[in-house]
């Protein structure tokens, strides 16, 4: 079977730190692969490892047939990948509607990027307009979106990802300070999303969440992969609940 | 008819409008330039060497000094990526100071005896050009690429990692804000038919970056603004005789104290044009 993501053996050194050690994992296509583990286990050092906010000190990352681990960060998003962040990061002066035309790909000519988008590029207009629907954003368009609710700006960066038209989409903890009925919804809007053949790795403490929705998990711990398999084989997996569940947690 | 006296008030508007709009460029990026009066010097130089010692018209001049001064702006814009914030304001400064010692010493264009000889240009002449550029500018702050600049302010890593290529970027805009500031010296220089290095010194690079967070930092009309005021309100100080420079940082304080973004701001043009809030 070939993935669409396939990371080698990757290793990330800070200093003397092994922040990742020998790690390999891949993301098949059409799929939602979760990464678990405690905190400061490497989760997001892996994140930005293939997203190129860090280079690998060892191993590979092929994405799409593509090996890039050496590429620059705008490359990597470019050929497919789209993320968010942990601790949100929105543009702050910018609107919703503003969030959803910026990251889109450049296509055609360069007049079309230069002048006023609404006439030049109707195809990102109406993308970004797609996405105000999807994400149900519409009554927020013209907001700055700094300074909307916690769970709104989760989804304007999740919309802002969706706009550059990834086929891997990454999510670091996509439900964190969502409430369950937002965390649902998410979770429904996810599966769509794989549904029309988008593959989703994801970052998450939710395990409720996690076990519902992954296809496979990752479970991380001190940088090394402790475990992998389905979410029942995790659940089951002694060493798992001894290092990181707890023996008594039930999900 | 306008008096001689508004006519050159007017003209030194258009000339400085197009100065703030080179600095208002390069911010939009997050980068603050300090230097843009050695872009606009070698916009001056250029410009009136082709049109004095190669007896060119003045637009052709314009344009090629503008092409020149590009090319010295993305050659400035590559150090610029490793440096931030005040650090490349003095880098900035050091590149205006560098190129004010060269006309000092370049013989071709006078040296510090300065270069005269050339023709002198009519202020609706500057008018046309300062426009167009005004409503150049306008229609790209409604692009993409304009926002895709405004990202690279706001968080230079998150536009990395949405797929925005950041050097290019601010590279570009360093680039495009270098040939406005040229043909703003080219202007100058047909203006007043008479340039010296001192006029491109740091003062100058100065008057632009005042021009633009007087008259708001964040919209291009800013620079329109914020010219106006800072070439007639000095003009109208003068019942003050010796203090009104004095009167005028005065003033000046008291409006950056109250409105920190300058005059005019976003939802300032959106509540003047009555269209709702954006």
């Amino acid at each position: 079977m070939t993935h669409l993501l396939t990371l080698d053996n990757v290793s990330k050194i800070f200093g003397g730190i092994r922040a990742l050690s020998n790690v390999s994992l891949s993301v098949p296509p059409d799929r939602i692969v979760g990464v678990i583990g405690p905190n400061g286990a490497g989760k997001t050092t892996l994140f930005n490892v293939i997203t190129g906010a860090y280079r690998a000190t060892e191993g590979n990352v092929v994405f799409d047939g593509k090996e890039m681990t050496q590429w620059p960060s705008h490359r990597i998003m470019r050929a497919g990948i789209a993320r968010t962040f942990q601790n949100i990061r929105l543009f702050g002066s910018m609107t919703v509607w503003e969030h959803l035309l910026v990251a889109q790909p450049h296509q055609g000519n360069m007049l079309r990027l230069v002048l006023p988008a609404r006439f030049a590029d109707p195809v990102a207009w109406r993308r970004a307009e797609e996405a105000l629907d999807i994400f149900g954003l519409g009554a927020y368009r013209d907001t700055v979106a700094r300074t909307l609710s916690y769970g709104l700006q989760r989804k304007v960066e999740m919309a802002r990802a969706l706009t550059t038209g990834p086929k891997l989409l990454m999510l670091d903890e996509p439900v964190a300070g969502m409430n369950h009925d937002e965390a649902e919804e998410l979770r429904l809007l996810l599966l769509r999303l794989q549904g029309q053949g988008l593959s989703i790795l994801l970052i998450e403490h939710d395990m409720p969440f996690v076990m519902r929705l992954c296809h496979q998990l990752y479970v991380l711990n001190f940088g090394s992969l402790l475990a992998e398999g389905t979410p029942a084989e995790v659940r089951s997996n002694p060493a798992v609940l001894d290092a990181y569940l707890g023996s008594e947690t039930a999900c | 008819m306008i008096s001689t006296y508004y006519a050159g008030l007017f003209a030194d508007v258009g000339i400085l409008t197009l100065g703030a709009l080179s600095v208002y460029i390069i911010l939009a990026t997050g980068q603050l330039s300090l230097g843009n009066g050695g872009f606009m010097g070698i916009g001056a130089y250029v410009a009136s060497y082709l049109t004095v010692a190669l007896h060119w018209p003045v637009t052709p001049a314009l344009l090629v000094a503008g092409l020149v001064a590009a090319v010295v702006g993305v050659i400035v814009g590559f150090p610029a990526l490793r440096l931030k914030g005040i650090y490349l304001a003095i880098a900035t400064l050091g590149f205006g100071e560098m190129v004010r010692s060269f006309f000092l010493v370049f013989e071709p264009t006078g040296g510090s005896g300065g270069y005269r000889g050339m023709p002198h240009i009519s202020i609706s002449y500057i008018w046309v050009w300062a426009g167009a550029i005004v409503l150049l500018v306008l229609a790209l702050e409604r692009s993409r690429l304009w926002l895709e600049m405004r990202a690279v302010h706001d968080d230079e890593t998150a536009a990395n990692l949405v797929g925005l290529n950041t050097t290019v970027i601010k590279i570009g805009a360093f680039g495009l804000g270098a040939a406005v500031a040229a043909i703003c010296g080219g202007l100058f220089a047909h203006q007043y038919v008479y340039i010296e290095p001192g006029n491109f010194g740091f003062d100058r690079s100065i008057d632009f970056v005042l021009a633009i967070i007087l008259g708001g930092s964040t919209v291009g009309l800013g620079a329109l603004v914020g010219a106006l005021l800072l070439v007639l309100v000095p003009e109208w100080l003068r019942f003050l005789v010796d203090w009104r420079l004095a009167a005028f940082g005065v003033l000046l304080i008291l409006v950056l104290l109250t409105r920190r973004q300058g005059i005019l701001d976003r939802a300032l043009i959106m509540r003047l044009t009555f269209r709702k809030t954006a």
